[in-house]
């Protein structure tokens, strides 16, 4: 069978900087309890105009450039988010026509913050079988039009953005550049994250969110390590959705990679859902902490309780 | 389990995920005051607990124990 890779990546996020003295000016918080509970210095909010799909064009636009592919070569887009103005139309079918991909498969994906690694998962595969030569994967997230600002648990946390990647076969010669994905669910956990109706806004159980992503996540990840044929410690970039440095850091601690390895983008773009696994591979390429052809362990995890982890091909 | 090899195991835990060292854990420390442990520090190092004594603290009561003493207390009594 042939094997597939992530061709090139890229970001988007919003002009608009909101830092934690900001958030103190509105709720009862502030910058040290910020940046000790949840790791964030500051964070990226959309303008009230800017919708997921204007972000999810912006991102996907760079990762097609990164690509060097043509727009024509693209089959299938697929955007993961969970924060769209509305159900209908989705966001992937608009954002494939503006960026003037010809009438490819189009779905949006609602996995929550595991939203994009499900969607590598689903692009590789659909490559794999034949459906599609390239595929662009998506995750864009306006979180902020569904926080409740004064609720303080949560408005410090959530923020907007977009980050893409494209999936292609990889060369007959090469190893696969994207390893299986590791995935599952947390049904009876599934009310701890929640947006209830239309009107409602996000709320979460911080504490059992806590404690589930700090048990149950790492072995999900060496799982992803195991299937792909690497160990942890040849792990060059530890990639996890940005939910909260402390989590991050205690996955990564569990794993034993090292702090210098680990991405931490959180602490500029804050909790970005979908958009943040490749947000923070922009990251890490823009710092230089990147190394093309190494393997990087992406993973999300989130509402749901979904989650997803795969090994990358570092393009 | 002896009382003493829980709070053996239990300052591991601790200085592990808080730093602190583990000759500074004494029965009578009081989390919050005397080790300037945060809940989420509790909850991870309930997730340690469970693993090393295979004693799970659920986080209802997680926020009644306050002190070294209190979770060695509920280990023994539940393993």
């Amino acid at each position: 069978m042939i094997g597939t890779k992530i061709l090139g990546f890229g970001g988007y996020q919003p002009d608009k900087v909101v830092t934690n003295d900001d958030l103190a000016k509105i709720v009862d918080t502030n910058d040290e309890w910020i940046r000790s509970r949840v790791g964030i210095q500051s964070r990226r909010v959309a303008g009230d105009d800017e919708t997921v799909a204007d972000m999810a064009e912006a991102a996907g636009a760079k990762a097609l450039a990164a690509s060097g592919l043509e727009p024509s070569e693209v089959d299938l887009v697929i955007v993961a988010t969970c924060s769209p103005e509305s159900p209908l139309p989705n966001v992937s079918a608009t954002v494939a026509h503006r960026l003037g991909i010809p009438a490819p498969g189009a779905y949006d994906l609602n996995a929550a913050c595991a939203g994009f690694c499900y969607g590598i998962g689903a692009a590789s595969d659909s490559v794999r079988a034949g459906s599609a030569r390239n595929v662009l994967v998506i995750g864009a997230e306006k979180m902020t039009s569904w926080i409740d600002w004064t609720d303080r648990s949560t408005c410090i946390i959530f923020a907007d953005g977009a980050g893409a990647a494209v999936v292609g076969q990889a060369g007959a010669d090469e190893q696969p550049g994207i390893g299986p994905v590791v995935w599952g669910s947390a049904g009876d956990l599934a009310q701890k994250i929640t947006i209830d109706g239309r009107d409602g806004s996000l709320r979460q159980d911080g504490q059992s969110v806590f404690r589930w992503a700090t048990s149950a996540i790492a072995p999900v990840a060496l799982e992803a390590c195991r299937r792909a044929g690497v160990t942890p410690a040849e792990i060059s970039a530890f990639v996890s959705h940005q939910a909260n440095l402390r989590i991050v850091e205690s996955i990564a601690k569990k794993l034993g990679i090292p702090r210098e390895r680990v991405a931490d983008d959180i602490i500029q773009s804050g909790n970005t859902s979908s958009a943040s696994i490749p947000l923070a591979l922009s990251r890490m390429a823009e710092q230089g902490r990147l190394q093309p052809g190494t393997p990087a362990l992406l993973i999300g995890f989130g509402a749901g309780m979904c989650y997803a982890s795969q090994v990358i091909t570092v393009p | 389990m002896t009382e003493q090899e829980i709070l053996s195991g239990l300052a591991d835990i601790i200085e592990e995920i808080a730093g602190t060292p583990a000759d500074e854990v004494t029965p009578e420390a009081n989390f919050v005051d005397d080790l300037d442990i945060d809940s989420l520090s509790m909850v991870e190092i309930a997730v340690a607990a469970q693993d090393k004594f295979g004693v799970e603290i659920p986080d209802e009561q997680l926020k009644d124990l306050k002190t070294v003493q209190d979770v060695v207390n509920f280990v023994s009594k539940n393993s």
